[in-house]
């Protein structure tokens, strides 16, 4: 669990570090979020060098290539404006282990900087631009998964419920085991697949029993696990980013 | 393992997958893990309502911590009050020297018959059969030890030995082995084995224990416990033997309430255990009951090696009250047998390494999710995901190469695609070509990706990387502008 | 070298040097500041909601209350010891009745078979009681050896309501226990219980299926 957080006032300009799974998979969350960061007048800075975290190597042992990923992404914020990053896995491994994976180094004191700077985007939106949001979709009962990372990696378990409260026409579904994880875990899924799938048949069955038709997510990687093992059933469930489901609804 | 009845069956770490698989196959299983480890969560989230368990989270930790960064001093203090108590210490480097220690007293004693009550590192060294041939029956009195010998396994969880089996099959073996009615009142099951384990107690020869905390402070070995056969062991045969890891001392009296709370908090979702036995001393001239000889052996057995690593250090903090493995999402699904090791869950995967080295348990430390929720709940907050993922580094040989067996998982092939990973994504160019050309290809892309799509649909590339959205956002954004200025 | 030797000597000589001791802040297990009414109320609280059985009486008319106890659960054996006030009183009390009064204080060897099977119930004293978490101390003496408390199938156990403390820490700390331990100290709450069977409570599976608490008040309650 982190330590309490002392936020800042809202901020001119913003980094986003969009995320690998973002980049390749779900790009239209990304501009999502920079949408949604747009329109509180904040100008967003997306440095096009950017490339993954590193968090793959790192959780599965190879920390010489996840310390050379990192670094590279070290570089690319040298401005002092916070870093936004639209999961709470990448914003974890940035936030907690970058520090951990260059404690040593002569990188330390730039990766302590950059941590610091590192909000997961939910995050961001409830305690620094403190968003308000006019909902404009039809009346709706969504179910919220909330990525371990976020949870507890990052001590978030709030601020995705908290925008989806802030939403008139959507109900927030409660689930059973809501902070159960949905068995993703990066690597771990295709390590110990058939584990990983238990997990995910028992999540996809508790956002089911919610009678939702709908549950956002602010992790692609649950989102890629969740979503698709729902489609792989032929369930009528759709997974969305929260980003986009925000702008979707009040734009 | 449904049934009581199948044929022994033996588990090894080096077939997690398979038993995995079996497990995971088996309703039974599947639903008895489920449904206790359910109400374990929930009871432990009712009795620390009223507690500030940072706090007391913070303390614990800290107490251990002391004692660690003052394990030898404490020991050899340990040691010395527990000589001038009369309670005789030995010391042993691993299970097997323990073993033989044990086995060497029961034979000065001429003992045939052992009563044990729970000790998880009785377990570790595999003590039963150690003295089984040596011609000595041990028997475990602990109630979900006894079942579980009875039906000839090993325990599948440290707290809760038996929790794998329902009351069905529970009713089967003590029928089957005991001759006890066939029930499903607990009850009746529950004074069936209070019988026979009585007429034992009176005819052990020699009690076998475990410690939970031994004080280095006044000599005392305490035993938290809810059955009372602990206190059984430890009061009526004439020789009482306690058996525990170096790492169990703690400073001084006063640092046990705190680690007693969370404990059986963090264990059982107990306020309090029905019994807390301190003990300190064999009987004394003139008292009218208690072991005539208590003996203390003090087992290393892999322990001193993870001392000397700053990281892996917190591995020894660890009270072995089976939190992390009730809430462990993983434990839940494959119950504890499946890890094929004493210690189960995520504390066994950071533990067993170091007793079996990793080219046994080189499936341990990736059977985890990296969910975090064993850190969130450890009583003294031992980082368990950050030492899975140490072990992870220790397999593929990043790691500092001191743990047994280092670099086992450590492949040509794995090698490369993190070298290739690394390549790629310290080579902007060359990812946001890549990013493109997988958009472009989506058509091409398998629609089956090994394991991954056994479950779940493959996640399509999407036709235009976010990389290239933005730079498209951004140029009808200076075009808006463009256009209102 | 001596296994002694060879473990001391790898602990000492730590790769990654001697570790810093943190100091340890107590205050989250000590200064409940309970009430003498709260701690009573909470001792009961939680002793009954592990099966322990609570039975308020005065100082005086204790025995009484004690008869009453034999006579209702139909105990004809009593052990106890002979020299604590609360066996002496005990045995004055009851040396006219019909219970049997089982002497407690020889060699357990002489006595084994019947106290494992003839015997209906151990009384005992306390030295105190814990009020956080519903718990009696006891350390066990010559007088009152550790197994009557765990050996018949009732314990009956005699508490006076002002020895309760707040904490176990409390306990310790304010009557020297690290001074100076007893062969065996014991916390007990509760009667011996079991979930080893699917989660289901049972007790009574080694040690004693009763515990009753004859709690004494030094003034009549109302």
């Amino acid at each position: 669990m982190t330590s309490v957080k002392l936020y800042p006032p809202k901020p001119e300009k913003v980094y986003l570090f969009g995320t690998c799974l973002i980049d390749l998979f779900y790009p239209q969350a990304g501009l999502d979020a920079i949408r949604l960061l747009e329109r509180e007048g904040i100008e967003v800075l997306y440095p096009q060098d950017q490339t993954c975290c590193g968090q793959p190597a790192y959780t599965s042992g190879y920390h010489d290539e996840a310390r050379a990923v990192a670094a590279a992404q070290l570089d690319l914020f040298s401005e002092p404006w916070p870093i936004v990053v639209p999961s709470g896995s990448c914003g974890g491994m940035m936030r907690i282990h970058y520090p951990q994976l260059f404690a040593g180094t002569d990188r330390e004191t730039l990766a302590g900087e950059v941590a610091g700077r590192i909000y997961e985007l939910t995050e961001f939106l409830v305690h620094v631009c403190h968003l308000r949001l006019e909902d404009q979709g039809p009346s709706e009962r969504v179910a919220m998964h909330t990525s371990c990372s976020a949870r507890r990696e990052m001590g978030l378990a709030e601020t995705g419920p908290a925008l989806l409260a802030r939403m008139g026409q959507v109900e927030l579904a409660e689930q059973a085991r809501a902070a159960e994880c949905c068995g993703f875990g990066g690597t771990f899924a295709v390590r110990h697949p058939e584990v990983s799938a238990a997990m995910v048949e028992d999540k996809t069955q508790a956002i089911a029993a919610t009678g939702a038709t709908r549950f956002v997510t602010s992790d692609c990687g649950c989102l890629m696990n969740i979503a698709g093992r729902f489609e792989q059933q032929d369930k009528a469930i759709k997974g969305e980013h929260i980003a986009s489901y925000l702008w979707r609804r009040t734009s | 393992m449904s049934s009581a009845h199948e044929s022994v069956q033996t588990f090894t770490p080096r077939e997690f997958h398979r038993q995995a698989h079996d497990a995971l196959g088996n309703p039974q299983i599947r639903a008895n893990f489920r449904r206790a480890m359910d109400g374990l969560m929930a009871k432990r989230r009712d009795v620390f309502s009223d507690w500030d368990l940072e706090t007391l989270r913070e303390l614990g930790a800290n107490i251990r911590l002391r004692a660690l960064a003052k394990l030898p001093d404490l020991l050899e203090r340990l040691e010395a009050n527990c000589q001038a108590n009369g309670i005789q210490v030995h010391w042993a480097e691993n299970g097997d020297e323990a073993c033989r220690i044990i086995r060497g007293i029961c034979e000065r004693h001429e003992a045939k018959a052992v009563i044990k009550g729970k000790s998880m590192v009785s377990e570790e060294m595999h003590l039963n059969a150690h003295l089984e041939e040596a011609g000595i029956e041990a028997l475990e009195s602990d109630l979900g030890e006894y079942l579980v010998q009875l039906n000839e396994q090993t325990p599948s969880h440290i707290i809760m030995p038996a929790i794998h089996l329902n009351t069905d099959e529970i009713s089967k073996i003590l029928h089957d082995r005991t001759g006890t009615e066939r029930t499903r009142d607990v009850d009746i099951m529950t004074a069936a084995a209070r019988a026979q384990l009585r007429e034992r107690f009176m005819a052990a020869d020699v009690g076998i224990s475990g410690v939970n905390f031994a004080v280095a402070e006044t000599g005392t070995l305490c035993l938290v416990e809810n059955e009372g056969n602990g206190r059984m062991t430890t009061a009526v045969p004439p020789v009482h033997i306690a058996v525990t890891g170096i790492e169990k001392v703690v400073e001084q009296l006063r640092d046990v309430p705190p680690l007693y709370a969370l404990l059986t908090r963090s264990a059982t979702g107990q306020h309090v255990t029905t019994y807390f036995n301190m003990i300190s001393s064999p009987r004394k001239s003139g008292e009218h009951d208690g072991p005539q000889e208590v003996h203390l052996v003090l087992v290393d057995s892999g322990r001193s090696n993870i001392y000397q690593d700053d990281e892996l250090l917190d591995t020894l903090r660890c009270i072995r009250c089976g939190a992390c493995m009730n809430h462990c999402p993983v434990y839940t699904r494959v119950g504890g047998h499946t890890y094929g090791t004493t210690y189960p869950g995520p504390i066994g995967s950071i533990l067993m390494p170091h007793m079996m080295g990793l080219e046994e348990t080189k499936d341990l430390p990736t059977a985890s999710s990296l969910c975090g929720a064993c850190g969130e709940v450890c009583p003294v907050k031992i980082p368990i995901p950050d030492l899975l993922v140490r072990l992870r580094r220790e397999s593929v040989g990043e790691g500092r190469g001191n743990v047994p067996g280092a670099g086992v998982k450590r492949t040509k092939t794995e090698v490369a695609a993190w070298k290739g990973f690394q390549w790629l994504a310290t080579h902007p160019a060359a990812w946001r070509s890549g990013m493109a050309l997988a958009g472009k290809l989506q058509a091409l892309m398998p629609s089956r990706l090994g394991p991954w799509t056994e479950y779940r649909t493959a996640p399509k590339p999407a036709k235009v990387s976010l990389h290239a959205l933005v730079k498209r956002h951004q140029a009808n954004k200076a075009d808006e502008n463009e256009e209102t200025r | 070298m001596t296994a002694r030797d060879n473990i001391l000597k790898r602990l000492r000589e730590r790769t990654d040097g001697p570790l810093a001791a943190p100091e340890s802040d107590f205050a989250v297990v000590t200064g409940r500041d309970w009430s003498q009414e709260e701690r009573l109320a909470r001792f009961e609280r939680l002793i009954t909601s592990v099966h322990g059985e609570v039975i308020h009486t005065s100082h005086d008319g204790w025995t009484k209350a004690l008869a009453e106890v034999l006579e209702a659960k139909g105990i004809r054996r009593l052990a106890l010891g002979r020299e604590h006030p609360v066996a002496a009183e005990a045995r004055a009390a009851l040396a006219e009745g019909d219970v049997s009064l089982i002497d407690a204080d020889r060699d357990v060897e002489s006595w084994r078979h019947e106290q494992f099977h003839d015997t209906d119930a151990g009384l005992t004293s306390t030295r105190g009681a814990i009020a956080e978490t519903g718990s009696l101390w006891l350390w066990p003496t010559p007088d009152e050896p550790r197994l009557l408390s765990l050996v018949p199938p009732i314990h009956v156990a005699v508490l006076d309501a002002d020895t309760i403390e707040d904490t176990f820490f409390d306990v310790i700390e304010a009557h020297g226990w690290a001074g100076g331990m007893p062969t065996n100290a014991l916390l007990i709450s509760g009667p011996s219980k079991t979930a080893d069977i699917e989660q289901t409570l049972a007790y009574g599976v080694h040690g004693p299926r009763e515990l009753v608490v004859l709690l004494r008040h030094a003034e009549e309650r109302p």
